[in-house]
């Protein structure tokens, strides 16, 4: 298995401050690691890939991959790699955010992608807190749960990511967690190939914000705790009682066309149109 | 990487990348790895790894590094200044016969 890191340094820019900012036992460093070797399943150049990040720990991962990288502002991932992915089609361009960032000030730009189906790929690391600013609760944090802004519990609902971005139709959702993480990196390649908009959530621990009000002792308990409650879709469609169960898998597949496909296609028609009227 | 590489494996832990969460020494199914002092992932039965692949995908860090032993002896690194240990490895490492073998891989540091 040596494989695994020498790749992964193949592909880090060493000249960065490591180790990794993250937390200790945060899941962040296992999604970079998917993320590398999705993008090396794919042989892809590394100046034909576009990294795009927004504000929060996940957008530390950009500074950290030498890709061509966009550290963005909060919540506008999307909306800047909507913009490369238009202007040269070429590019695989990757939005990795956080949920805070995809879901909350993001969250208009994000579904809005998922409609016009923009060949991007999200990656949406899900730690179901705000976890750079101080852990206060997100739209992702579950009901009951404790963060800094909600000590007695959180008293909203949490958004089901893969049913929004499915409801919004997007070409592509999956769901992985960084404890399954072979799983994950094949979430990751497929969404990568795929035409259109394709979502890949990925459930990591924060223990520092979220983890520790929580109760869990350690990060090693929120593993264990994503270990027994994720399951595969198929298996999960089986269960009787599905509470508290996590389904993962791929939950969409459709064949769209991206936006700069059909972009490219309604060109094509109007200089044929020009050309015929000449 | 077949099942049966009990003993032909090689475990490196990079002290100055490992920030002690304890991820690898939960879940190694061999018991290879323990907290150190430091609290930080240790190497304490090497022979006992299979190399089940678990440790170093799930490394947060990029801490971890197993190499088969006698398939190539080096630690595995891309820019190959990782040499194996004296009289650990298998000879047939022709690649870098001049490189000085290390005593301690464990104090390596990362490039």
């Amino acid at each position: 298995m040596a494989e695994v890191t020498q790749l992964i340094h193949q592909y880090l820019r060493h000249n960065k401050k490591f180790p990794l900012v993250f937390c200790p036992g945060c899941g962040h460093g296992i999604v970079l690691g998917s993320l590398v070797r999705g993008v090396h399943a794919l042989g892809l150049d590394k100046d034909d890939v576009v990294v795009v990040a927004g504000i929060g720990c996940s957008g530390r991962i950009a500074a950290y991959v030498d890709f061509n990288t966009v550290h963005a502002t909060h919540g506008r991932a999307l909306t800047i790699a909507t913009g490369i992915k238009m202007a040269n089609p070429e590019l695989t361009v990757i939005a990795v955010m956080g949920d805070g960032d995809a879901f909350s000030i993001g969250g208009n730009h994000l579904i809005h992608a998922a409609r016009r189906n923009i060949g991007v790929t999200a990656l949406v690391l899900n730690n179901f807190i705000y976890g750079m600013t101080g852990g206060q609760c997100s739209s992702t944090t579950p009901e009951g749960a404790y963060s800094h802004t909600s000590p007695m519990g959180q008293l909203e609902a949490a958004f089901d990511i893969v049913e929004l971005t499915r409801a919004a139709g997007a070409a592509g959702v999956s769901r992985g967690t960084v404890f399954h993480v072979k799983a994950l990196d094949g979430l990751v390649a497929d969404a990568l190939t795929r035409p259109g908009f394709n979502l890949v959530e990925a459930l990591t621990p924060c223990f520092t914000q979220y983890g520790r009000g929580n109760g869990f002792k350690n990060a090693v308990e929120m593993f264990k705790w994503l270990k027994e409650r994720a399951v595969p879709l198929e298996a999960y469609e089986k269960l009787e009682d599905k509470s508290g169960r996590i389904p993962i898998g791929t939950f969409v597949r459709r064949d769209v066309p991206g936006l700069e496909a059909r972009y490219a296609a309604m060109r094509e028609k109007l200089r044929e149109m020009k050309g015929g009227a000449a | 990487m077949s099942a049966s590489s009990k003993g032909q494996n090689r475990v490196v832990v990079y002290p100055d990348w490992c920030k002690g969460c304890g991820i690898c020494i939960a879940f190694c199914p061999k018991h290879v790895l323990a907290a150190g002092p430091d609290g930080k992932a240790r190497v304490v039965a090497e022979d006992a790894c299979v190399n089940c692949g678990f440790c170093e995908p799930h490394c947060p860090d990029f801490a971890i590094v197993v190499t088969p032993r006698a398939a190539n002896g080096r630690n595995g690194r891309a820019n190959g200044n990782g040499a194996p240990a004296a009289g650990q490895d298998a000879p047939e490492s022709p690649e870098q016969p001049q490189q000085p073998a290390p005593k301690e891989p464990d104090k390596e540091e990362h490039p």
